[in-house]
C-alpha cells in the first residue's frame, strides 16, 4: 500500500513538474520565436530602407556610417525623429517627418541590436526623472552640454553648418537617446560615464527651467545679456536712426 | 511768374551776405536774422526765391494746401491722444493688474513699459510733426563773427606771457628748473608703485596644477573614477583630479584650482589619432587634454566626435585632439595642453605625469 502511494505520488510530482517545465520552455520559444520574426521583419525593412547608404549587413559605405555596436537605442533616435531615412545629404540630419510606424521602428532596433550588442532604448523606469536631483542636473547640464546647446538648453551653431538643436520640448525618451548613443557631431556619453542618475538629472533640469516663465518680457533666447544687448543696440539704435532721419529730412 | 524770375535773377546779388569780410561787432550778438530786404520786396505767399545762397526754397504741400495743413494738424492732435491711451496703459498695467502670478508680474512689466513708451514716444513725435508741417520752413541764415581774436589781443597775450617768464627768473635762474624736473619725476613713479598694491604676486601658480603622477582622473560633478571600457569610442568625459577634492571646498581655494586642472577625457579610434604631444599620452585611443582654453581661458567642450574638433563657445578657436591639440581656427595662439595618461592597477585612468607646460592663456613672465 505504502510502495502503491510512494509510486503514485512520484508520477505525480513527475509529470508535474514535465507539464510546468514543458509550457515554461514553449513560452520561451514562442517569444523567441516572436523576436526572430520581429528581426526577419526588421532585416527586411533595413534591406528595403537603409542598406543603400549603410550596407547590406550595416557594415557601412563611403554614404553612410556603419551601424555595427549603435545598438537599438540609434535607431529608435534616428528613425524615431524622422532624422533617418536622410531626406537629403548635408552636413547634418534634420528632424522630419517620422517614415515608419511604432512596430516597424521597434523590428528595425530590433534587427540592429541582434547584429552587435550596444545601448538599448531606455526603459520607462530609466526615464522616471521626476525624483531626480536638479541642483545636480543644472551642474551636470553645465559642465557636458552647455557649450554646445547653450545653458538654457535653446541650442548653438557649431562648424560649416553643423548645429546643436534646441532642447526645448523634446521628449526626455529622446534626450536621454541622443545621451546615450551621441548622434551625429555629439559625443557619446556612455551610462558608465554618465550614470542613468545623472541622465535623469539632466532631464529634470531641461524640463524645469523649461516651464519657467519670462516674468521681465521677451526671453531672448534666455542666453544672457549678448542677445538682450545686440537686440537692445541694433533695434534700438536702428529706431534712434530712423527717427533722427525723419527729424532732420526737409518736409514735403 | 515773371516777379518770381526778377527776384530768383537779382537776388544771388542782393541778398549775398559777405561773411569773410564783414564781422562787425554788432553782427556777432547773433540770433537768426531773416535777410530783411527778402520781405520787404517779396509778398508773404511767393516762395521759390533763394533767401539763402545756393538753397532754392520750395513750399511745402502744408504751407499751399489749407487742406494739407488741416490734415497735419489732425494728426499732431491724434499723436497727443494716442499718448494720452499710452498714460492710460500705464495705469492699467500697475494698478489694474494683479501680480500673483509670473505671467501676470510679465503682463504689468509689459504694459509698464509698453505705456510709458508709447506715451513720451507720442508726445515727441507730434512736437517734430507740428514743426515740420505746420511752423515756418523758410531757411534762415544765423550770422557769426570770425573765431580768430583780433590782432590787438593777440599782441596783448603775447606780452602778458613774456612778462611773466621774465618775471620767474628762469632765463638766469636755471638751477630753480632744474629742481623742478627733479621734484616731478619720481612723482611720476608713484602711480606704478600704486599697482603693486592690486595683489600678492602669482608665484609659480600660473604653471603648476595639482595634477602628479598617479593623481585619479574622476569624471566632473558625479567624482567617480574612470575607466577605459568606461568611455565608447566617439564619447566624452569632463573631468577633474582626484587631489582637487583635498582641497577646502570653502573660499576659493577648490575653485581657483578647478579653473586651472579641468580636464577633458576623449575616445578615439587607435587609427585616427594623427599625432599626440609626447610618446604613449593617451591610452587605447583615450586622450586628455587641458579643458581651459588658452585664448583666454573660457572652458572648453564644444566637441564634435566626427571631425575630433574642440571648439571654445567663447571666441570659437579650434583645436584638434587627433592631431596633438593643434589652433586649427580662432584666436587661440598655443595648442590644447595634453595631459599623459595610463591606468593604475585598479584599472582606473590616473595621470601619468602632471602638466609639462603652463595649461590656459597665455601671461606675461609665460615667455
Amino acid at each position: 500500500m505504502a510502495a502503491a502511494v510512494v509510486v503514485l505520488l512520484a508520477l505525480l510530482v513527475t509529470g508535474g513538474a514535465y507539464a510546468v517545465l514543458a509550457s515554461a520552455s514553449r513560452a520561451e520559444a514562442n517569444a523567441r520565436a516572436a523576436q526572430s520574426l520581429q528581426i526577419d521583419e526588421g532585416r527586411e525593412l533595413f534591406l528595403e530602407n537603409c542598406s543603400s547608404c549603410h550596407g547590406l549587413r550595416s557594415e557601412g559605405t563611403s554614404d553612410g556610417p556603419t551601424l555595427i555596436g549603435v545598438g537599438a537605442a540609434a535607431v529608435d533616435f534616428q528613425v524615431g525623429t524622422g532624422r533617418m531615412p536622410l531626406a537629403a545629404p548635408g552636413v547634418q540630419a534634420k528632424q522630419g517627418p517620422v517614415q515608419f510606424t511604432a512596430e516597424e521602428i521597434a523590428a528595425l532596433a530590433a534587427y540592429i541590436a541582434s547584429l552587435s550588442p550596444g545601448p538599448a532604448i531606455p526603459t520607462e523606469e530609466q526615464l522616471a526623472y521626476e525624483d531626480a536631483n536638479l541642483g545636480e542636473g543644472g551642474e551636470l547640464f553645465r559642465t557636458n552640454c552647455a557649450t554646445c546647446h547653450n545653458f538654457a538648453g535653446q541650442g548653438g551653431a557649431l562648424t560649416q553648418g553643423k548645429y546643436a538643436p534646441s532642447l526645448e520640448g523634446v521628449d526626455p525618451k529622446r534626450i536621454y537617446e541622443a545621451m546615450l548613443t551621441g548622434p551625429e557631431a555629439m559625443p557619446e556619453f556612455a551610462d558608465t560615464t554618465l550614470t542613468p542618475e545623472a541622465k535623469q538629472a539632466i532631464i529634470k533640469y531641461l524640463k524645469t527651467i523649461e516651464a519657467q516663465p519670462d516674468p521681465g518680457g521677451v526671453g531672448l533666447g534666455r542666453i544672457g545679456p549678448v542677445s538682450e544687448g545686440l537686440a537692445a543696440w541694433l533695434i534700438g539704435i536702428g529706431a534712434l536712426i530712423a527717427v533722427a532721419v525723419w527729424i532732420g529730412a526737409r518736409s514735403s | 511768374m515773371s516777379e518770381r524770375e526778377t527776384a530768383g535773377a537779382s537776388g544771388s546779388g542782393r541778398h549775398f551776405t559777405d561773411r569773410s569780410t564783414d564781422h562787425s561787432p554788432d553782427l556777432a550778438t547773433g540770433g537768426a536774422t531773416r535777410d530783411p530786404s527778402a520781405h520787404r520786396e517779396e509778398p508773404e505767399a511767393d516762395y521759390g526765391h533763394e533767401l539763402v545762397p545756393g538753397l532754392t526754397h520750395t513750399p511745402r504741400r502744408t504751407d499751399i494746401d489749407p487742406k494739407a495743413a488741416k490734415r497735419a494738424e489732425r494728426q499732431v492732435l491724434g499723436l497727443f491722444l494716442l499718448s494720452v491711451a499710452g498714460t492710460l496703459v500705464f495705469f492699467i498695467g500697475f494698478y489694474a493688474v494683479q501680480l500673483d502670478s509670473a505671467e501676470n508680474v510679465g503682463l504689468s512689466t509689459k504694459l509698464l513699459g509698453g505705456g510709458l513708451g508709447l506715451a513720451l514716444f507720442c508726445i515727441g513725435a507730434a512736437a517734430i510733426h507740428w514743426a515740420r508741417k505746420l511752423m515756418s520752413g523758410e531757411e534762415v541764415v544765423q550770422e557769426r563773427h570770425r573765431l580768430r581774436s583780433s590782432d590787438e589781443e593777440r599782441a596783448a597775450v603775447i606780452k602778458d606771457f613774456q612778462r611773466g617768464v621774465e618775471d620767474s627768473g628762469v632765463p638766469r635762474r636755471k638751477a630753480i628748473l632744474g629742481g623742478l624736473v627733479a621734484a616731478t619725476a619720481p612723482l611720476l613713479l608713484t602711480p606704478i608703485v600704486l599697482l603693486r598694491d592690486l595683489g600678492p604676486l602669482p608665484g609659480r601658480k600660473l604653471r603648476e596644477t595639482v595634477w602628479t603622477e598617479g593623481v585619479r582622473i574622476l569624471s566632473d560633478v558625479t567624482e567617480r573614477p574612470v575607466r577605459v571600457a568606461d568611455i565608447p569610442i566617439g564619447g566624452y568625459v569632463a573631468a577633474i583630479p582626484e587631489t582637487l577634492l583635498d582641497l577646502p571646498h570653502e573660499g576659493s581655494a577648490q575653485l581657483a584650482e578647478r579653473g586651472k586642472s579641468a580636464v577633458m577625457l576623449m575616445r578615439l579610434r587607435p587609427e585616427e589619432i594623427v599625432s599626440q604631444q609626447g610618446d604613449n599620452w593617451g591610452y587605447e585611443g583615450v586622450l586628455c587634454y587641458s579643458r581651459i582654453c588658452t585664448h583666454v581661458g573660457c572652458p572648453l567642450g564644444l566637441y564634435e566626435q566626427t571631425t575630433h574638433h574642440m571648439l571654445c563657445p567663447c571666441h570659437q578657436s579650434t583645436f584638434d585632439i587627433a592631431d596633438s591639440g593643434r589652433v586649427v581656427f580662432g584666436p587661440a595662439a598655443r595648442d590644447l595642453p595634453q595631459l599623459a595618461i595610463t591606468v593604475d592597477n585598479d584599472g582606473y585612468l590616473v595621470a601619468k605625469q602632471g602638466f609639462t607646460e603652463p595649461v590656459g592663456p597665455s601671461f606675461w613672465e609665460r615667455g
